[in-house]
């Protein structure tokens, strides 16, 4: 069902794809501080994925990503989870957030980044996955017909 | 401290590499961890004497008074070394027992993630971590009993282990909350000390029967004894650690844990000492029926943890001694019988007692270790079952009004259980030689250190039982005994219990010697038995399917359409009533809007009706879309930038998604009848009304404080950050996040799932029907 696209969508994807996923960083980064956060970024990148996907294919997709959405997914969680154990470190009651500042370019590191970019790779992989059934199914099916 | 038994999951976690790089020591090298935990006990031992109970303190959820705290008092101190000290034997015979099994890793991470769960019991002080600590040995003990996951009868087993546990479980759940409420507290140190507040509540009585019902299912009493011998299709290991040693003993570590905060009260003393004395004597007539040696073990560890349940029942202080004494000598002798049981099993290949004979030339050292286990088992002097018996015995003379029930049936059970040892040491070891599956040979050191240790502690305490003076003194004053000088001996001169004992020696030998007539003689109870417990059991489970199946059929018929309006209506009923009943319902109407607003609003609503009257489906999904569109940009007029991003993508993702689904998707038809089709209109239609008027007034209520005034004070002093959507979603609220995103993670493993499922069948189907065409044509 899905085949690859007109030039026009073939050279705007690829051309938009860097941009759209440097955007997504953009927004996550800044997101604790202006509009923005995992979340959104999340969705910005799926978007630019399904777009490649809508010019290029599934295998292209595939191979592009490297990774099995799922395993994003799964990383993302993972993170998620992970953000919550330093208080218990710090004596502090679990998911208490912590804060750090990196010397040299005084960028705020902390758990709720952590945990951010852990909703960013749930929402990436969640997405990715339902768009690539999908259109695994849809491939079987015209394989079937 | 706490990070030390938790680390216990993390070695869980990394057990398949470990066994990658150690091979087959794996087993011995994850040994050291128990063995450590049992060093740091041992290091506290002058403190938990003293009689200061240790309380390490770390936070968990603090908000909802949920603690990490570990509470070591003598009770404590008991169970966590056994389950340390029995645990690094048992890991220590598994490496031999398992040796060259595929699924060793498995083994290893399931074990050991029950021996950091039943730590965490035993020091929980928290009401909640106990409980989650309680669950998760259930669902290790599951996952254990179903080791072979590819036999049926071993898979049913363990199913039946879990449903009984949890069942209970949930029963347990509902007392701590109860408990927590009438005491005022999470913590089971402080409730120890509110007895009189708790049994004076009116909830008493519930909270009690809720609490019994979670520990006599995971302690396995009458009448839920018949899950533990079906859990012998765990392999041997297992049944020694979990289902004699330790988890069985959950239930009566709890019981022990809250008699300070529950005991005293004839309802607690009837029922304990009445359940407990039917549990032994279950346990015993049941064991003396059985020939496969686990089975056979396995009752007579229903009888103990009867005989413990009566102990705190009758709750003197001679009964709380022989409680201690009887715990800690049954946890030594049962776990080196169970492990007995497995070298035979090996060395034999069979499993029936009455197929073994004449071993002992064969296996001359196993003999040994055997005999002495059984002698603790059977009561006998000169071991540590023989003095806890005598304290059982003595502290039941006189020391109930009813007690001549309880003592008939304690004594009916203890000279079975001496025919039972009997028949585990001598039946396998004496006798004439019998042909075996399997020549028998001498066990290897790796499976007789475990039980060689075991029997001679059994042995040491028995012939030294005042090297426990002062372990037993200081359990018993935790539970709620001020007066605890305690002196035991093996001999305490002719009294009444030691003619008791005399008597139920020669009994428990006849009932050996005539053991196969007995047998027989019990055959005939066999229609009795059949309409036992457990087949209630299987009653209850058919039934629960057919209520399933039905309720199924009704509720989760597969129509969306059905679905949507089933939870639309709850959905109604649930607000309706909340609004119109427990508020004060008014509304303010007075509009105040500008154009823009109400072009905005009137383009939702048309393009709302328009989805609902098209006939094309693209044409719907766009007028969809616009109402999504709209919705953005209101979120835009009210200044809400990252509500409108998040609408837009999220508008944008749908309508990918949909085309990916769109050409899929049959044409649009009639399938509902003119008269649902108005049932529907009037179930969506007063469901927009009832939201309409919930929003309008939800906003003339000003009564109620604004929550979103605390989010903006703090979100930059708090929070560190600006962006108050951001720091709700990543800091104040992240627990609901972290929720979502499991939901989340939830949706696309289901749609993966229900579309490959989907796919395959059609696959299947199209294969089935290709091959089935085939011979004709």
């Amino acid at each position: 069902m899905v085949r690859s696209g007109t030039l026009i969508l073939s050279v705007a994807a690829r051309l938009l794809l860097p941009l759209q996923l440097l955007f997504s960083l953009f927004l996550l980064l800044r997101g604790h501080d202006a509009p923005g956060g995992g979340f959104i970024a999340g969705l910005v990148a799926s978007g630019a994925f399904a777009l490649y996907f809508f010019a290029y294919g599934r295998q292209a997709l595939s191979a592009m990503l490297k990774v099995s959405p799922r395993d994003l997914v799964a990383v993302g969680l993972l993170l998620g989870v992970l953000s919550t154990l330093p208080a218990w470190w710090f004596g502090e009651a679990f998911f208490t957030a912590q804060w750090w500042t990196l010397p040299i370019i005084g960028f705020k590191a902390s758990t709720p980044l952590v945990f951010d970019i852990g909703v960013y790779l749930v929402v990436v992989g969640a997405v990715l996955t339902a768009i690539t059934a999908l259109a695994d199914t849809a491939r079987t099916q015209g394989a079937n017909d | 401290m706490q990070l030390a038994i938790l680390t216990g999951f993390g070695l869980a976690f990394m057990a398949p590499w470990l066994h990658r790089w150690l091979g087959r020591y794996t087993p011995l090298m994850m040994a050291l961890w128990p063995m450590s935990i049992a060093g740091w006990l041992a290091l506290q031992w002058p403190v938990v004497l003293a009689g200061d109970p240790l309380l390490l303190e770390w936070a968990w959820v603090p908000a909802l008074d949920i603690s990490l705290n570990f509470y070591l008092d003598g009770l404590a101190w008991l169970f966590a070394m056994l389950i340390s000290v029995v645990g690094a034997l048992v890991l220590v015979y598994t490496g031999e027992y398992l040796k060259g099994e595929r699924d060793l890793p498995r083994f290893l991470v399931i074990i050991s993630a029950f021996m950091t769960s039943m730590l965490g019991l035993v020091l929980a002080d928290n009401l909640v971590t106990l409980f989650v600590f309680w669950e998760l040995t259930g669902i290790t003990s599951y996952l254990l009993i179903g080791f072979h996951h590819d036999d049926p009868a071993a898979r049913k087993s363990a199913q039946q282990g879990l449903f009984v546990t949890v069942g209970g479980g949930l029963a347990l759940l509902a007392g701590f909350v109860m408990l927590a409420q009438a005491g005022d507290s999470w913590s089971l140190s402080v409730l120890g000390q509110r007895g009189e507040q708790l049994i004076g509540h009116e909830l008493y009585t519930p909270i009690l029967l809720c609490v019994l019902l979670g520990a006599f299912t995971k302690s396995a009493q009458f009448p839920f004894h018949f899950w533990l011998p079906n859990a012998m299709a765990a392999p041997t290991p297992v049944s020694a650690y979990l289902h004699s040693a330790t988890m069985v003993k959950a239930g009566v570590y709890l019981l022990a844990r809250l008699h300070p905060a529950l005991g005293d009260t004839l309802l607690w003393e009837m029922t304990l000492s009445l359940v407990g004395a039917l549990t032994m004597a279950t346990g015993a007539l049941l064991a003396i029926r059985e020939t496969h040696v686990k089975k056979l073990l396995a009752y007579s560890t229903v009888m103990a943890l009867g005989t413990l349940t009566m102990l705190l029942g009758i709750g003197t202080r001679d009964a709380l001694v022989a409680f201690v004494v009887f715990l800690l000598a049954h946890s030594l002798y049962k776990g080196a019988l169970f492990m007995v049981a497995g070298i035979l099993d090996h060395a034999t290949g069979t499993r029936d007692v009455t197929a073994m004979g004449g071993l002992r030339g064969a296996m001359p050292r196993t003999a040994a270790v055997a005999c002495v286990a059984a002698l603790s088992l059977a009561g006998l002097p000169p071991l540590l079952g023989f003095v806890g018996k005598e304290l059982m015995l003595t502290s039941l003379l006189g020391a109930l009004p009813y007690s001549g029930l309880v003592l008939a049936l304690a004594f009916l059970g203890a000279f079975l259980t001496l025919a039972v040892a009997a028949i585990v040491a001598l039946r396998p070891f004496f006798g004439p030689v019998r042909d075996m599956p399997v020549t028998p040979h001498e066990a290897p050191l790796g499976l007789l250190v475990g039980p060689a240790l075991l029997a001679g502690l059994s042995l040491l305490f028995g012939l030294l039982p005042g090297l426990l003076d002062g372990l037993v003194a200081v359990t018993v004053s935790g539970l709620g005994v001020a007066e605890p000088g305690v002196h035991l001996a093996l001999w305490h001169g002719l009294n009444p219990t030691l003619g008791l004992s005399l008597v139920s020696l020669v009994l428990g030998s006849l009932v050996f010697c005539y053991w196969g007539r007995v047998r027989l003689a019990l055959a005939r109870l066999e229609p009795v038995m059949r309409h036992g417990p457990e087949w209630g059991y299987e009653r209850l489970m058919a039934g629960l399917v057919r209520l399933a199946e039905w309720q199924t059929r009704w509720l989760q018929n597969g129509h969306v359409r059905h679905y949507l309006a089933m939870t639309l209506l709850v959905l109604m009923g649930l607000v309706g009533h909340a609004l119109f009943l427990r508020h004060r319902f008014e509304i303010d109407v007075s509009v105040d809007a500008y154009f823009h607003e109400v072009v905005v609003a009137g383009l939702m609503a048309a393009s709302a009706l328009t989805a609902c009257l098209m006939r094309s489906r693209l044409a719907a999904v766009a007028a969809v879309g616009i109402m999504g569109f709209c919705i953005a940009l209101t979120f835009v007029l009210f200044s809400a930038p990252d509500l409108a991003i998040t609408q837009l993508l999220v508008e944008t993702l749908t309508v990918v998604l949909l085309v990916l689904v769109l050409f899929r998707l049959p044409r649009f038809t009639r399938l509902s009848t003119p008269v649902e089709r108005w049932r529907d209109v009037i179930v969506a239609g007063s469901f927009g009304l009832l939201m309409a008027l919930f929003m309008l007034s939800v906003l003339t209520a000003d009564a109620l404080p604004r929550i979103s005034d605390y989010m903006v004070a703090n979100s930059q002093p708090l929070g560190h950050g600006h962006n108050i959507v951001n720091v709700i979603l990543v800091d104040f609220r992240a627990l609901d996040t972290l929720g979502e995103m499991f939901v989340l993670a939830l949706a696309a493993i289901g749609v993966q799932a229900m579309l490959r499922f989907h796919s395959d069948n059609d696959v299947v189907s199209s294969e089935r029907t290709t091959r089935g065409d085939r011979p004709h044509g």
